[in-house]
């Protein structure tokens, strides 16, 4: 019984495990952090960015870019002694287990995908890659080890050839996998859909926890007893942000656009398509009129801005009570369904069309992607990014704002960072273990020292007893089990 | 033997008043607890009394499962819970659990506010009887207590409609409630993997019906409607609110847009607007066309038709209603009903027919035995039908799969001996040593004989070795050895009389370890031969056999061997 570890980052997993003769992938993450090196794709000529010094390298404010289309970081192809060999179908990724997953994961893909192509480019750079070249160039290009798993995106064929081998599950559904090892997905909590694992045979229980939270937002809440004694706990996806409270950061989040919007200013929120947005919305649903927000219009703009809203209202088996109690009246289970009713929340594929016309200043714009590198943000920044009256204000963890900014400046925009990232943190993820009793533990090695930035926080790590196992990239891992003892049936004669 | 007891309250033979008693395992479960249409009196709900003569009946019961939001499925409900006793749990799906208090309110108050009549289920007793419901998902596997657990599959029968599994170690049943093979407009058809249960509890309303194709029907429907609508004359579709009225919905609703047709269609307003908004929220639960194109357009968004206003009978010119409920005994079908006839005896330009066609989505005898080869089960139950039907599709269900199949009556019990297996944790040691002893894979599919200890302690099942056994109950080996004496006439000495019994098994036995000790002593495997002679008659030998329990074949065998003598 061995893991192998395919990717070291700690919120974007991928473990393969091996277990009584089965091969299993745990999620299978993609990194798309790598944009970051890249300069923005505009979706109108941008006089700016094309007068950048270079040629497929460019320098804007002292970084350098690499121009053309993003590319992302993909996991380890094979690691150790793997054979390639999984069955597609015993990928139990977290993006694509339940049928609400399965729904949502393909809009973001679908999106994702949508932007890329939007705006194809005519070069592709390639030769910065190089190793010779690579050594010699400045700052952070240099420092990249892995630019030989950089992928370019997907085409939208390869996401639903893909998407077409999915088999759909629910929570606490028992899977059975060749009648050696039963699978069961559980409820986590974090969004919808999203799900932590439990791979067990009649004596061997294994949990896989990856991005759960303890938080009331609009999910079914995280189901915990299930996941006792197992033998073997494997535990990530924690917080990006343990510093920041979700709370606080909401709060923050409504000051600081109440205050743009009545200063004349208009407020842009890069956001993904789903999850977060419709905490954002409902809870500006609840202070808009309480902060004389009423007249200022919503847009929300993405390929799948309409799918995105519809399906969150269809999906009540997997709300939490609150909502689902809705649909017994019969209410549409989010608030934004009341926002669109009343013209308060326009929502649009893009910038082109129709949007034109209705757009109206100053307005607050959730659009994507996070990164700032493609999709209908570009153009907002391009914007906006010239006056101080406007303000950006970003919500999603999983980039750094500043090096999202870094090819927008000089900036003379306002900057907010309020991160919501509502995933366990440590002080809950302890307290999870102690009522879950694991006998082991195994997490990416990241959570078993304090962060770098932080040495002296050792309130920001995992203390265990006994001491957890941790992985890094290309680990192989043997898991501490002993088998002991196997399930027969007896005929009664 | 165990044994598996199905009892229906309601629905025996019969249909309406859906309520079927199961005891597996120990457990005892009542699946549905409808009412019966076509009684007023006592007879309308199920007899409890059957259960327990008095009080309440939650500790005869673990739980209670609802397969849909039709009365005669849940109508007893309130009444079971609040006026009769029961405070478990109570499944059923989201949907159902959405739709059947509005039913159940609907149903209470034509029978208290219509009819007067007393004693009978109040709007807080529905509402109290409903904290009691577990909503629960397809395919969810709940867990209702440790040993009892249940799981839902689609049945495609009107919105949230499901078929349960019922599971209580290696012992298992089905009950299908009512279900649709074939997709319609709306809903999906039924599926379930092939669980083999003991019994497969079907419902079996068209049990010698092969309905001929939808889309006939649906021709014939639209003919007559158009028809009716082009002669100016008013169609009047009597409905259950929920269900097949929207599948109807929806066939006019694409109709009249195909045909660009003019003639207005009304809906009984209030309960069935709702029901529409609760077709759009649970959408996921309609079939997969209706799924997929949701996002541009909402196939329960009507274009056409419009909610009705009782002023609007009057109108002139042609109109199409739907009225609710379905059977024409109150409600809205009946006023409208009563109105139009006699404007046709008063020789208006209206003309009524009355037609009658079938649209309910139950399973055909093709779609029955469609699910029996898809569960595989052991054993066949009907309910939910006519006996004489029944009768029927007894015989072809017993001719093509040869498993029986039973139709009890009401308040008769039917008895299905089960042979489960029984679980046992065999130790890795024992189960490799077994494996290596086998030689090749054994085929995995059939059941072999093995030698082991089995312990039994804390409720579980150990089968390990015996060595580990006796260390672990810290008890020391006990051998048994059995000894006999064989006489035998050998004129030779007593050490000759050894080396001719030593020869003769070398030659006999020859795949065995066979020794010759210095001390005098022949040992074959752990079987010890002596030879001593009697003091009176020296031709006399006395041979003496020894072995232990586990050699027992071996020692006979050799005992048998010996008393024929040696070879001269």
């Amino acid at each position: 019984m061995k893991l192998y570890c395919l990717s070291g980052h700690p919120t974007l997993p991928c473990n393969v495990l091996k277990f009584k003769s089965t091969t299993i992938m745990l999620d299978c993450a993609l990194d798309t952090t790598a944009a970051l090196y890249f300069l923005p794709l505009p979706l109108v000529h941008s006089p700016r960015l094309s007068k950048l010094p270079g040629w497929e390298l460019k320098e804007c404010s002292g970084r350098v870019f690499v121009d053309s289309q993003p590319e992302f970081s993909l996991p380890e192809r094979a690691a150790g002694s793997l054979q390639h060999r999984c069955d597609p179908h015993l990928k139990l990724s977290l993006h694509d287990g339940t049928p609400l997953h399965h729904r949502t994961y393909r809009l973001l893909m679908e999106e994702l995908v949508t932007f890329m192509e939007r705006v194809p480019k005519a070069h592709a750079a390639s030769s910065w890659k190089n190793k010779e070249i690579q050594r010699l160039l400045p700052g952070p290009l240099k420092e990249v080890v892995d630019v030989c798993n950089w992928k370019k995106c997907y085409t939208l064929q390869e996401v639903n050839s893909a998407l077409s081998k999915v088999q759909l599950v629910g929570y606490s559904q028992k899977v059975e996998l060749f009648g050696a090892v039963q699978v069961t997905p559980l409820s986590s909590g974090y969004s919808l859909g999203s799900s932590n694992w439990i791979i067990q045979s009649h004596h061997e229980k294994i949990s896989y926890i990856s991005g759960s939270s303890l938080l009331t937002t609009h999910p079914q809440p995280m189901e915990q007893s299930s996941l006792k004694n197992s033998d073997v706990l494997i535990l990530t996806g924690l917080t990006q942000i343990p510093t920041a409270n979700p709370d606080g950061m909401l709060g923050e989040f409504c000051s600081n656009l109440a205050m743009t919007v009545r200063a004349g200013g208009n407020v842009l929120v890069p956001c993904y398509s789903s999850g977060v947005v419709y905490d954002l919305l409902e809870c500006l649903y609840q202070f808009m009129d309480s902060a004389n927000l009423g007249t200022t219009p919503f847009y929300f703009i993405s390929p799948v801005a309409n799918s995105s809203l519809e399906f969150s209202q269809i999906f009540a088996e997997w709300l939490c009570q609150n909502k689902q109690s809705k649909v017994y009246l019969p209410e549409p289970p989010f608030p934004h369904a009341e926002l669109i009713q009343t013209n308060k929340l326009k929502h649009y594929p893009s910038i082109h069309g129709d949007f034109s016309s209705d757009f109206r200043q100053p307005c607050v714009v959730f659009t994507g992607h996070p990164s700032l590198r493609f999709g209908d943000v570009v153009h907002f920044m391009e914007l906006w990014g010239k006056s101080s009256l406007n303000t950006i204000i970003f919500t999603e963890p999983d980039f750094s704002y500043l090096d999202a900014l870094a090819p927008y400046q000089p900036l003379a925009m306002k900057c907010v960072y309020c991160p919501i990232d509502t995933r366990l943190n440590f002080h809950q993820v302890s307290k999870l273990l102690k009522d879950i009793q694991p006998l082991n533990v195994v997490c990416p090695e990241p959570y078993t020292q304090p962060p770098l930035a932080q040495p002296h926080r050792s309130d920001l790590m995992l203390e265990l007893q006994p001491p957890p196992v941790s992985y890094r990239r290309c680990s192989v891992i043997p898991l501490p089990f002993r088998r002991r003892y196997e399930r027969v049936q007896l005929l009664p004669e | 033997m165990p044994d598996i007891k199905v009892t229906p309250l309601g629905a025996g033979q019969d249909v309406g008043r859906s309520c079927i008693l199961v005891s597996i395992g120990g457990k005892n479960i009542m699946l549905d607890c409808g009412m019966h249409m076509g009684f007023n009196d006592d007879r309308r709900f199920p007899d409890f009394t059957y259960i327990t003569q008095n009080g309440r009946l939650t500790e005869f019961l673990d739980c209670v499962i609802i397969s849909h939001f039709h009365l005669d499925h849940c109508g007893a409900l309130p009444y079971m819970s609040e006026m009769v006793g029961y405070d478990g749990p109570i499944y059923m799906t989201h949907p159902t659990k959405a739709i059947c208090p509005i039913l159940l309110e609907d149903f209470r108050k034509i029978t208290v506010d219509k009819k007067g009549e007393t004693n009978f289920f109040t709007s807080q007793m529905i509402k109290d009887c409903m904290k009691k419901v577990v909503p629960v998902n397809l395919h969810q596997t709940i867990q209702v207590d440790d040993e009892l657990e249940i799981k839902a599959y689609y049945a495609g029968h009107v919105l949230g409609a499901a078929m349960f599994q019922i599971k209580v170690g290696s012992e298992s049943v089905v009950y299908t409630g009512d279900y649709n093979m074939t997709p319609d407009r709306h809903l999906g058809a039924a599926w379930i993997d092939k669980c083999r249960p003991d019994i497969l509890i079907s419902e079996s309303t068209y049990a010698t019906t092969i309905r001929d194709s939808k889309r006939c029907r649906e021709r014939d429907f639209l003919k007559k409607v158009h028809e009716t609508v082009e002669r100016g004359g008013k169609v009047l579709i009597p409905v259950f609110a929920l269900g097949r009225a929207q599948e109807l919905c929806i066939l006019l609703e694409t109709f009249w847009e195909r045909m660009n047709l003019k003639a207005p269609i009304y809906f009984s307003t209030g309960l069935t607007e709702k029901a529409n908004h609760y077709y759009k929220l649970f959408i996921t639960w309609t079939n997969q066309k209706i799924r997929k194109t949701f996002v541009q357009r909402n196939m329960f968004e009507f274009k056409h038709i419009k909610p009705f206003d009782r002023t609007y009978a009057d109108n002139p010119g042609p109109m199409v209603v739907f009225a609710t409920p379905g059977m024409l005994h109150a409600g809205q079908s009946l006023q409208i009903f009563k109105k139009w006839a006699g404007n046709e005896k008063n020789m208006l330009e209206v003309k009524l027919q009355v037609e009658y066609m079938s649209f309910s989505a139950h399973a055909d005898a093709k779609g029955i035995m469609q699910l029996i080869r898809m569960a595989e089960p052991r054993n066949m139950l009907l309910v939910h039908g006519e006996a004489k039907k029944m009768e029927f599709l007894k015989d072809k269900i017993e001719q093509e799969f040869s498993i029986s199949c039973y139709m009890p009556a009401n308040g008769e019990t039917t008895t299905v001996v089960t042979n489960p297996s029984v679980p046992v944790d065999i130790s890795l040691g024992l189960l490799k040593r077994e494996l290596e002893l086998g030689g090749p894979l054994p085929d995995a599919k059939r059941p072999r004989t093995m030698h082991g200890t089995l312990i039994m302690k804390d409720n579980s099942l150990r089968l390990v070795s015996p060595e580990q056994a006796l260390k672990e109950l810290g008890l020391s080996e006990h051998q048994l050895r059995f000894t006999c004496r064989l006489q035998l006439h050998d004129p030779h000495s007593d050490a000759d009389t050894l080396a001719r019994i030593y020869t003769h098994l070398r030659s006999v036995m020859k795949s065995y370890s066979i020794q010759h000790v210095p001390d005098g002593t022949v040992i074959v495997e752990s079987i010890v031969i002596k030879v001593t002679s009697s003091s009176e008659e020296p031709n006399l030998k006395v041979v003496l056999l020894s072995w232990s329990y586990q050699d027992e074949d071996l020692g006979s065998f050799l005992s048998a061997l010996l008393k024929k003598g040696l070879p001269l």
